[in-house]
């Protein structure tokens, strides 16, 4: 028995945000993939926060400067 | 901030030390985006690290260090933040309710029928630089940059900023959906100002 929820597309608006933080639950997640495979104006749009999502985490690496990794053996070396 | 000065077998040292040293790039990338600077950044860092190693023996499973060095960062930035910002957070949480999360960068730049290989909304992102979004991210007001810093450059679940920050999950969605619709908006007016898009009238429709 199959009984998954056909979401329109203000559905899926109202939980792309939670899907793309991989917050909804495995049920509505299933419901929000299934309405994406059959929506080209909702899929471009998930496509679009998800890539710029990527970019935002890709500006959490940063060179670590020397006097940093100085800081941090310095740190450990203190330890009895 | 000093160590512990309980007793710790070398290897847990050496162990520690390899640790953190292979997630320091991250570290220091999110305290760059959550102090703005590369000094205060530093110290928020090194607080973090010399915390965690107090706090060792509450790590049980150590595969999962990664996440929890994060979220202690995260921890050790808000207290900063209550200690010595109160002021500006009292005033920039004034401006919670004014701001607007119903404006989609993708809604601006969308245009449903033209050929799949090749959007402006793709041609869009291509084009943005980091410092683009570094600035853009910088210049938000202070609960929704800590907000997003924390979910899409750092990448806690909602429970983890819930208990980071101290406030309900339903709060930390509102800043995030707010603090996101507020940094497309100024993506978007950088977009127009340096020419990345054609047209000059944003457009309102929305899905």
């Amino acid at each position: 028995m199959c009984d998954r929820t056909i979401l329109t597309c203000a559905d899926a608006l109202r939980l792309l945000a939670q899907y793309l933080d991989r917050e909804l639950g495995d049920g509505d997640r299933a419901d929000f993939e299934q309405h994406l495979a059959t929506c080209r104006s909702c899929y471009s749009r998930a496509e679009f926060e998800r890539r710029l999502k990527d970019e935002l985490t890709r500006l959490g690496e940063s060179h670590v400067p020397s006097t940093l990794h100085n800081r941090i053996r310095a740190l450990l070396s203190d330890v009895p | 901030m000093m160590v512990s000065d309980a007793p710790r077998a070398s290897r847990d040292t050496a162990w520690f030390e390899e640790a953190v040293v292979a997630v320091l790039p991250e570290l220091f990338g999110t305290a760059r985006r959550l102090t703005r600077n590369s000094a205060d950044a530093e110290d928020l860092v090194a607080e973090a690290v010399a915390r965690a190693w107090q706090g060792l023996d509450a790590l049980s499973d150590r595969g999962a260090f990664r996440r929890w060095i994060h979220r202690i960062l995260a921890n050790t930035y808000t207290n900063w933040w209550r200690a010595s910002v109160v002021r500006p957070i009292v005033e920039s949480l004034r401006t919670e309710d004014s701001v607007d999360e119903s404006f989609s960068l993708f809604d601006q730049l969308h245009q449903p029928f033209l050929l799949w290989f090749s959007t402006p909304e793709k041609e869009f992102l291509n084009k943005l630089l980091r410092e683009d979004l570094e600035r853009a991210i910088d210049e938000l007001p202070e609960p929704f940059r800590v907000a997003v810093v924390l979910a899409d450059v750092q990448g806690l679940s909602y429970r983890e900023i819930s208990d980071a920050l101290q406030i309900p999950i339903g709060t930390v969605r509102s800043r995030l959906a707010r603090g996101r619709a507020t940094l497309q908006k100024a993506l978007w007016q950088h977009g127009l100002d340096a020419g990345l898009v054609n047209t000059r009238t944003p457009r309102s429709h929305n899905v």
